[in-house]
């Protein structure tokens, strides 16, 4: 009778293994989903990126605002103030439309550098990180 | 005597040769000190960022994927905000205050580095139905960053008395909560906006 659990001590221990692990992995991905240390205003982009086989793209605020005013991207460039409201293919940033529009090679670094915008972990969702206070689907 | 003497030595040597043994690393390893002396946890609200995790480099910093190469030639915040002016929230950076003593000079047109800005100076004044003091809202600071499309007319309708707001809206990222609590200045500093004091009301004033 293997598949009794109360008598075969295996497959008993077995189960209790994979509790613990799902523990573990809890634990893991408590710990990866606090947000506590991101830099206020990160912005995680995730709508295509791990779909398409690719890590997530952060998305740092406090980089770019100390070099450009709000209105160069959330007018110029188009891109809406709203997460997840932005569509950005990688085929428009080669063409030079939003990211594209700096990120040329010439005024920062090109689109070949994958992994300097590809660089979040695993499984981030698309949102503001960095204990962003306000909530809600900032719609308007 | 004698035995006695010894006896009341031996704690003495022992307390002095582990002071010097301390001391020695002690010396090597003070910049790690350092900043393991900043408290992991705030004491106060277990909600507020501890000073230890302010201001992470990217590869400790919880979103960035700590094995990617990447992750490690990024800029750490703490180096970026150096000539910056500290504030107590968001980012610990009075972005307002390093534009104005120009600790930087971010664009304001993509092609043109020189363009400036056509900042509008008006405060708006809204009286607010409780207790808190009104609020005085400056377009000079807000048009220093953004055009007037930015809020004009989707986030709010440019007419005066057209626009009803509420906290808890903003707490909902809805109208000043688009941008304050996520990208500028959070809710909780109350006083940044609500900053002009009702006139005292007299004790024997009818309501």
């Amino acid at each position: 009778m293997p598949a009794n659990p109360d008598i075969n001590g295996e497959t008993h221990r077995a189960p209790q293994g994979r509790t613990g692990l799902k523990k573990l992995l809890l634990v893991l991905l408590l710990c990866l989903s606090a947000p506590a240390a991101a830099e206020y205003a990160d912005v995680v982009l995730n709508k295509r990126s791990e779909a398409a086989g690719m890590p997530p793209v952060i998305f740092q605020h406090w980089f770019h605002r100390e070099r450009f005013r709000c209105k160069v991207c959330h007018s110029e460039l188009g891109f809406q103030m709203r997460v997840g409201a932005n569509d950005v293919l990688m085929t428009d940033i080669i063409d030079g439309k939003f990211c594209g529009a700096c990120h040329n090679g010439s005024l920062a670094w090109g689109p070949e550098n994958c992994e300097l915008c590809h660089s979040g972990l695993p499984g981030l969702k698309t949102g503001i990180r960095g204990d962003a206070e306000t909530r809600g689907p900032g719609r308007w | 005597m004698r035995l006695r003497s010894i006896i009341a030595c031996v704690p003495l040597t022992a307390c002095l040769l582990l002071l010097a043994t301390a001391a020695i690393p002690a010396f090597a390893a003070e910049p790690a000190a350092a900043s393991a002396a900043l408290p992991t946890a705030n004491p106060f609200n277990r909600l507020l960022k501890p000073p230890a995790k302010r201001n992470l480099p990217p590869a400790e910093d919880g979103i960035h994927d700590p094995t990617n190469d990447g992750t490690h030639a990024l800029q750490s915040p703490a180096q970026g905000f150096l000539p910056l002016v500290k504030s107590n929230f968001g980012n610990q950076v009075d972005w307002v205050k390093s534009l104005d003593e120009n600790r930087i000079n971010p664009r304001n047109e993509l092609a043109d580095p020189t363009a400036e800005p056509f900042v509008f100076d008006l405060n708006i004044e809204r009286e607010v139905k409780g207790s808190m003091p009104d609020v005085v809202y400056p377009h000079k600071q807000h048009t220093q960053w953004l055009d007037c499309a930015n809020c004009h007319p989707d986030i709010f309708i440019p007419q005066k008395g057209a626009n009803q707001i509420s906290m808890a809206a903003i707490l909902m990222g809805k109208q000043c909560g688009v941008c304050h609590g996520k990208v500028a200045f959070p809710v909780s500093e109350c006083r940044k906006c609500h900053s002009k004091n009702k006139p005292p009301v007299a004790a024997n004033a009818k309501p």
